[in-house]
Order: C-alpha cells, then sequence, then structure tokens
C-alpha cells in the first residue's frame, strides 16, 4: 500500500503474485462493513490495476450469477483467473480467514457473556436497526423492478415472499417451483 | 436428518448454499425456519442475535453460519458449518468461471440471470419481516427499524453508524 507500490501510469493490467492475492482479498475483507463489493472495485481497478472495470463488471456479473454470496464467488472467480486454483484457494482464505478469526472469537464472548441484559439490549437494538437497513435494500431492489408497467416480475417476487415468510415453506422448495417459471417469463418476455 | 449435529449442520447448509440467491440476506428465513423451528438448536432472540453479531462484524454476512455453527457445536460446528455454506458455492464458481466466455452472451444465460432478480427481490422481503418478528417486540424497537429504513433508502450513510445507534438506543432500555 505504500507509494513504491503505485501502479505505473500505463493502462497495462497487472498479474499479481499469489501472496499479494491474498493481501489484498484480506484488506478488502476487513474494510468491508455493509458490502465488500465497493472495496473490491477500488483495490482491483484503480489502486492495483489488476482489471480493467469492464472486466470487473463482468467477472462481478458472473459472481452475481451464481448462488451463494457474491463476493465469496468473486474472490473465487477472481482467484482462478489468476492463478488456477491455488489462486482461488488463497483469494478465498483471505476474503474469509480473517472475519472467520474475528467471528469466532465473538462467538465464544457471546456464550459466555450473552445472557447479560445490557448485552441483550444493545444486540435487540443492532437487530431492529440492521432489519430496517434490509428493508431499505429491499425497497432499492424494488424500486426498478415494480416502475416497469405491471407484468411478472413484481408477482414473482410477491409469491417468493408469500411462501418463504408467510406460509415458511422450506426455500429449496419455493425456489424449485418459482425459479424456472420466472426464467421462462424472462426468456418469453425479452 | 441425523443425530450427529455436524452431519445436520454440513447437510442443511451445503443445500441452502445452491438456492441462496441473493447470497447471506436471501437466506436469512431458511436458517431462521431451520436453526430454531426445525432443528430447535436456538431460540428465536440467539438467531436474532446472532444476525446482529454478523452484521457488525467484518466480511461477508453469510458469517452468521460461523456463529449458528459455533452454538450447535462448538468450534467443529463453526467450521464444519462455514464450510458447507461455502463449499458448493466455491466449486461451483471455480468451474462455471472456466466456461463463462463461451455462455456469457447466450440468451438462456441472459433469461437465467433476469429471472433470479424477483426470486431473490421476495426473499430478502422474507428476511426482513422475519427478522422484524424477532426484532420488533414493542413500539420503540419498530420505530427504529422504522426510522433505518427511511435513512437507509434515502442517503449512503456507512451503516455502522445505524448500528452504533441502534445498540446506543437499545442498551438505553428502550426496547
Amino acid at each position: 500500500m505504500s507509494a513504491s507500490t503505485a501502479p505505473p501510469p500505463s493502462s497495462t493490467v497487472i498479474r499479481p503474485k499469489l501472496s499479494e492475492l491474498f493481501r489484498a482479498f484480506v484488506i478488502v475483507s476487513i474494510s468491508g462493513f455493509g458490502g465488500a463489493l465497493p472495496w473490491a472495485r477500488r483495490m482491483i481497478v484503480e489502486q492495483r490495476r489488476w482489471m480493467t472495470a469492464e472486466e470487473f463488471n463482468e467477472a462481478f456479473a458472473l459472481s452475481q450469477f451464481l448462488p451463494g454470496p457474491n463476493v465469496v464467488n468473486f474472490s473465487v472467480v477472481f482467484g482462478s483467473r489468476f492463478g488456477g486454483a491455488p489462486g482461488a484457494a488463497v483469494a478465498f482464505a483471505g476474503l474469509m480467514g480473517p472475519p472467520l478469526i474475528i467471528v469466532t472469537i465473538l462467538a465464544v464472548l457471546y456464550a459466555r457473556f450473552g445472557d447479560i441484559e445490557a448485552l441483550g439490549r444493545i444486540l435487540a437494538g443492532i437487530t431492529a436497526a440492521a432489519t430496517g437497513l434490509l428493508i431499505a435494500v429491499v425497497a432499492k431492489m424494488a424500486t426498478p423492478l415494480f416502475r416497469k408497467r405491471w407484468d411478472w416480475a413484481p408477482l414473482i417476487a410477491i409469491a417468493a415472499f408469500v411462501g418463504v415468510a408467510i406460509m415458511q415453506w422450506p426455500l429449496p422448495l419455493v425456489f424449485v417451483v418459482l425459479a424456472p417459471v420466472s426464467v421462462a417469463c424472462a426468456w418469453v418476455t425479452r | 436428518m441425523n443425530d450427529n449435529p455436524l452431519i445436520s449442520l454440513a447437510g442443511y447448509f451445503a443445500l441452502l448454499s445452491l438456492f441462496a440467491v441473493g447470497g447471506a440476506n436471501a437466506a436469512i428465513p431458511e436458517m431462521h425456519r431451520i436453526a430454531v423451528e426445525v432443528m430447535h438448536w436456538m431460540s428465536d432472540r440467539q438467531f436474532a442475535d446472532s444476525f446482529a453479531i454478523s452484521q457488525v462484524s467484518p466480511g461477508p454476512n453469510i458469517i452468521i453460519v460461523t456463529l449458528i455453527g459455533y452454538h450447535v457445536a462448538g468450534l467443529a460446528g463453526a467450521a464444519v458449518a462455514t464450510a458447507a455454506m461455502c463449499g458448493p458455492t466455491c466449486v461451483l464458481a471455480f468451474l462455471v468461471a472456466r466456461t463463462w466466455d463461451r455462455f456469457k452472451a447466450a440468451r438462456w444465460r441472459i433469461a437465467i440471470q433476469a429471472g433470479l432478480v424477483p426470486v431473490s427481490l421476495g426473499l430478502i422481503a422474507a428476511s426482513a419481516f422475519v427478522l422484524a418478528r424477532s426484532a420488533d417486540h414493542n413500539i420503540y424497537a419498530a420505530a427504529i427499524t422504522a426510522m433505518t429504513a427511511i435513512v437507509g433508502f434515502a442517503t449512503r450513510i456507512n451503516p455502522l453508524w445505524i448500528f452504533a445507534v441502534g445498540g446506543v438506543l437499545g442498551l438505553s432500555g428502550w426496547l
């Protein structure tokens, strides 16, 4: 991160070493409150110049296409691109290692002190606030989807919500029923 | 499923990992259903606490599975739950990344991606619903949720500030 490692002022893409890959994802991971993606973009495109903005967007589109946490997928996609299987493993380890250590310590502390009333009140306040942020995420996602004229997409979203939240059906079941319908609608309406 | 909690953790989370379109936020209701209602691994409140801890920890939010795993079976449970939640999707990502160029422009690929957006929106909305039911036991907690929803929608404030305010309001004894 020092000035001596600043990228050269050319647009050529630099190929990272495994140790650099690991360090970069450690930094992304511990900076990544409220979404690691902006940090990953800044690090990879702007600071290190390992990818152009277009390549980054494409790798991220692939990560979103896959199930599971996007940033975890991204670490594997990015790491494998520059270092094959070892690169993927190193990027994943950098991303998940520090949070795993921190969260395990927090889990041990919670197991010991979780009954303290003050701690319970603090966590209840954080949960109430984090729930509000999740509602904001839903509202942001829903705006473009519902702004279009009334079509299939909002109906699918509402069906998924009702199935999981109200009926409390298992997620895999709801997914197996709704996803093919939704994909078929997307196919037909394009 | 099985008497050994490690096998249950591995089975449930490995399956869930492949259906969690939209990431950790979309998987909350299923985790809650399994951990609280089906397996009785933890209480509603312990689940909500785990969610709060995962939110204020650095790194991907999927780290909540580490907390659930630890609660169920200690360090081994934490390791098994995390590996099960990340393993299948990482292998899939690795395999798909090598063939992506061949189908990235294919019509079926674009239809799948477009079709999954409303599904994951519905799932994330369900997460908010499940968490609100666990967290908003009184009018004050519901008010915090409503206020942070508006602030989160209208601004790009760092979530840590919102969590800090929520934590202080909680400590002050209103909730």
